[in-house]
């Protein structure tokens, strides 16, 4: 039997003082595809893989990079119908932040919101943990920030960070090339650079999504033809 | 009369150059009776914000322990103080949940920014907020404070001459009001310091 006792309440400390559905979502991460973060001096970039299960699919109607706010972008590894939930519940406390106290919400306190739903789905019935791992990127008075956010509810402050398929690879990468002064364009070139590395197949504008925030305050997301200049300076 | 003259209240809160000043009167009576002589209308949330609550006295209190209530979760939650526009929300949503049983005051909200620079603001019992540059008037003397401070506000004031124009103003409209007066209390706020004075006028 071993874990398997401990595998069906989610709620059940195991004897080695694991909970075992928890560790299960880490894995979907794990195997989920790669998408990675770099704050820069002057912003934030988040950058994916955007593998589809059929070259029959439109890529253009797939969207895994979403803003929250207009100057808060988020990103996920792991599974695309629990980001969804995600992004919901996160968007709403976003709008009611801003009804009680007219100020956009700080990236720190949204952050918190929504480690704190994925923490109540680890310690409640009837409901099992988010099969995603989120990074949020945004720019506030407290300037750029990247925060991971993971299945139990934990969350990190990072300068740059990878999650889902090639972890550690990309980890790797970024550790070799990261600089604490790199600008934005930069952050771009290498986030792409991380994501070329581990990757299956050839790397184009319809197979990636990337997200920015600068110091203009306003998230988006990088259009394919945008990417595809983006490209061709790394290349 | 209404429910909102049942006690009598004066306040008043001005602009000066990167400084502003809040005031009230000290009376709290039951219509024409005086209670007390040293009541309390005006409050501090942090050093450089100040809410001053008119009306009701019963629910000025409970709406002013609400605010602190809030304020402190917030200073907890976020690790800083509130700004005073974010603070003025935070009053109008909470006046607001009460539409259809408000809390009977009138608040008036002053503070600096973290660039300092003073912000005025009052709303009704319902939290539709009015900003102004200049100066803002609420409770049973607001009539005659208008007045004054539309005669003597001059733009731009250093604190001492801002503590002159806002104690005159509040004396001279009190004595036209049966409900409020009794002296009053006044905050000059400047980015380094608070400076509290009570004043003596008409003692009746």
């Amino acid at each position: 039997m071993g874990d398997s006792q401990y595998s069906f309440s989610l709620t059940t400390f195991s004897p080695s003082g694991k909970l075992v559905q928890i560790e299960h979502a880490l894995t979907a991460v794990g195997s989920g595809q790669t998408s990675l973060g770099i704050k820069a001096s002057n912003g934030v970039v988040i950058a994916t893989e955007k593998k589809l299960p059929s070259i029959l699919v439109d890529e253009s109607s797939v969207h895994k990079i979403q803003s929250l706010t207009p100057n808060i972008g988020v990103v996920y590894s792991g599974m695309g119908p629990d980001f969804r939930v995600l992004v919901r519940k996160s968007r709403k406390q976003a709008e009611q932040y801003h009804r009680l106290y007219k100020e956009p919400i700080p990236v720190t306190q949204l952050v918190r919101e929504t480690a704190a739903v994925m923490q109540e789905f680890t310690q409640s019935g009837g409901v099992r943990p988010f099969g995603v791992s989120l990074l949020v990127a945004g720019y506030d008075d407290k300037g750029p920030q990247l925060y991971q956010v993971d299945p139990s509810g934990s969350y990190f402050s990072w300068k740059a960070s990878a999650m889902g398929k090639n972890v550690s690879n990309a980890k790797t990468f970024l550790e070799k090339r990261y600089v604490e002064e790199m600008e934005l364009d930069d952050a771009v070139h290498t986030a792409i650079l991380t994501l070329k590395e581990g990757f299956e197949g050839q790397i184009s504008e319809k197979n990636i999504e990337i997200g920015i925030i600068g110091e203009k305050k306003e998230f988006r997301v990088l259009t394919p033809n945008e990417i595809r200049d983006y490209l061709a300076e790394v290349e | 009369m209404s429910i909102t003259e049942y006690n009598g209240s004066a306040l008043v809160a001005m602009v000066g150059k990167n400084c502003f000043a809040i005031a009230s009167d000290r009376r709290l009576g039951v219509q024409l009776q005086t209670i007390a002589t040293d009541f309390q209308r005006i409050s501090k949330i942090h050093d450089r914000l100040f809410i001053g609550l008119s009306g009701l006295a019963t629910d000025s209190q409970t709406l002013y322990q609400r605010l602190v209530f809030r304020h402190k979760l917030y200073q907890l939650r976020e690790e800083r103080d509130m700004k005073p526009e974010t603070f003025a929300s935070l009053v109008s949503a909470l006046l607001y949940e009460k539409r259809f049983g408000p809390y009977f005051c009138q608040p008036v909200i002053a503070g600096l920014s973290d660039e300092d620079k003073p912000f005025i603001c009052t709303m009704d019992s319902i939290g539709a907020k009015e900003l102004a540059k200049d100066f803002v008037v609420a409770g049973t003397a607001g009539e005659s404070l208008y007045g004054a401070c539309e005669a003597m506000f001059k733009p731009d004031m250093e604190p001492d001459e801002l503590f002159e124009t806002v104690s005159q103003a509040l004396l001279s409209s009190v004595d036209r009001d049966c409900l409020s007066g009794w002296g009053g209390h006044v905050y000059i706020v400047t980015p380094t310091e608070i400076k509290e004075r009570i004043l003596k006028g008409r003692m009746d």
